[in-house]
């Protein structure tokens, strides 16, 4: 058996050279210190999207995208075996991913390793994390809801307010003048056609761009000798504790989707009002918040050019801040990094009081 | 492992590495095992859900087809038997019977010739008698499955053929 064995891995080694793969993992090295813990949140993000990827194959199974959408997703949900868990483990991994990322961006930002020769996986992990949150917002339509249902109608008016293109764009994104099953059905279209052909391959260079340059070594550890920084292999070292990174986040995963199941609301009504306190996904709360702040005209487009302005600030960051000697400007990063960091965690925490004061007000008129 | 073992903090038996080794190769096989077990089943349920609720349909004993027995003699009419389609014939001296009309050749879907009072299948030219459904000519390796068929005035009852 061993011996067949051994004779099968021949037989690959020879045609597909795994040696040498293997060769390579042993030889790459993982720069052990005290932030080793963030170097983990790459791969737990990665976990997260092979998840989606399954469980997204899998709701596709049954879905029907279109007037029946919210009959399809009751089904999957009520009647079909286990689909109320196959859902609610992928709308509780969209949502962790997304937390994932946002700590896996944190930490590279802080940790500044977009600095020479990363910035385009930094560039790259940007696009990535935009699509991911088009992936959430053309995902939350889908099961074609109350809330799936407002959360569009409000999402769109952000492009429709853009000025002169703005009413084409969102006409187009809707399918009409307003949401209906013509902007289901092209959601759907984007959701599971022209993400993913997106995402794969700006994923793989950003993988290959990581094997390729391996993990950065944060400053304070950069400027000590060689002989003082300590390392530990890929493989099989670091590949192991990032299985077990794995095996935790699976089971923090499942023990969301199993004990918190995910809500369907009731079917989507365009004569009907909004439930009071009405807000979006966590990770568009910093925005809403602040959209809600500006008022008029004037003011929306200043929001929007607020935050537009701080993305583009952000993603251009490798360039400000290039070199490890970049001193006082590495500085300026770091504030700058800090403060995006308060203004999100600020105007987020903010949104949801605002929200729960909106409820409070509205039981109170009853 | 020809090297002399380095003195560790972890094992300083090393004739206890061996079976310490075997014993968390195996946990870490069965962890493995429920793992994997824990996510297959539900998706194996998840994606055989339809296939369970044919299973149930397919359980019926018995379908009545009202104001089938107006069919005129000499044709003949498709109708489902849970979720399969078969086949009601009315032969032209009067009697009736009825099949499973999928081909006992390649599945395909058989159909009553009026003209050459003949079963015949499409897909590959099969043929099989139309009273007793047993196969004639062509590919069919044996008979149409038959069902029994009763005849009162408010339809038809077609039923399993009971088998011991």
């Amino acid at each position: 058996m061993k011996a067949l064995a051994a004779s099968v891995y021949q037989w690959m080694d020879e045609r597909l050279g795994l040696e040498e793969a293997l060769a390579f993992a042993r030889h790459k090295t993982v720069p052990v210190h005290r932030h080793t813990f963030w170097y983990y949140w790459g791969g737990i993000s990665l976990l997260f999207f092979l998840i989606q990827a399954f469980t997204g194959i899998l709701l596709l199974v049954y879905y029907r995208p279109g007037p029946e959408a919210y009959d399809s997703v009751r089904q999957i949900t009520y009647d079909i075996n286990f689909g109320w868990l196959i859902r609610s483990a992928h709308s509780w991994a969209a949502n962790l991913m997304i937390g994932a990322i946002f700590i896996h961006m944190f930490s590279v930002y802080f940790m500044k390793a977009y600095r020479k020769p990363r910035e385009i996986g930094w560039f790259s992990g940007i696009g990535l994390l935009l699509l991911c949150m088009v992936f959430g917002f053309s995902g939350y339509l889908l099961p074609m809801d109350e809330l799936a249902y407002f959360a569009t109608k409000v999402g769109l008016e952000i492009p429709q307010k853009t000025p002169v293109i703005g009413p084409v764009i969102a006409n187009l994104m809707r399918g009409g003048l307003e949401v209906s099953e013509f902007t289901v059905q092209r959601f759907f279209a984007l959701h599971v056609v022209v993400l993913p052909a997106l995402f794969l391959p700006l994923l793989g260079l950003h993988l290959w761009l990581v094997q390729k340059h391996g993990n950065a070594w944060p400053p304070a550890e950069e400027v000590k000798p060689a002989a003082e920084r300590k390392t530990m292999p890929f493989f099989p070292n670091f590949l192991a504790k990032d299985l077990a990174m794995w095996l935790i986040t699976l089971n923090v995963l499942a023990v969301c989707a199993a004990l918190f199941p995910w809500d369907l609301g009731e079917q989507a009504d365009a004569l009907k009002a909004p439930p009071p306190g009405i807000h979006p996904e966590w990770y568009f709360m910093s925005s809403f918040m602040v959209i809600k702040l500006f008022q008029g005209a004037w003011g929306q487009a200043f929001a929007m050019g607020l935050f537009t302005l701080g993305l583009v600030l952000w993603t251009l960051v490798p360039l400000f801040d290039s070199t490890r000697h970049a001193g006082q400007r590495g500085k300026y990063a770091t504030y700058f990094g800090l403060l995006v960091v308060v203004i999100l965690a600020v105007t987020t925490i903010w949104a949801y009081y605002a929200v729960a004061a909106e409820i409070q007000q509205h039981a109170q008129g009853l | 492992m020809n090297e002399p073992a380095a003195p560790s903090e972890f094992c300083e038996d090393s004739a206890n590495v061996a079976p310490r080794r075997a014993f968390v190769r195996v946990a870490m096989g069965g962890i493995g095992l429920c793992y994997a077990a824990a996510i297959g089943y539900p998706v194996y349920r998840y994606l055989s859900a339809p296939v369970e609720k044919a299973e149930v349909l397919a359980a019926i004993t018995e379908v009545t087809l009202p104001e089938a027995q107006k069919l005129p003699s000499g044709s003949a009419l498709m109708f489902k038997f849970g979720p399969f389609a078969s086949l009601l014939i009315h032969h032209r001296d009067g009697g009736w019977s009825a099949f499973d009309a999928k081909c006992t050749h390649m599945g395909c879907t058989v159909q009553f010739e009026a003209d050459k009072d003949r079963i015949f299948c499409a897909c590959h030219g099969g043929t099989y008698d139309p009273k007793t459904g047993v196969n004639t000519g062509g590919p069919p390796p044996k008979p149409l499955k038959q069902y029994e068929v009763k005849v009162s005035e408010a339809g038809i009852v077609v039923s399993r053929v009971k088998t011991a």
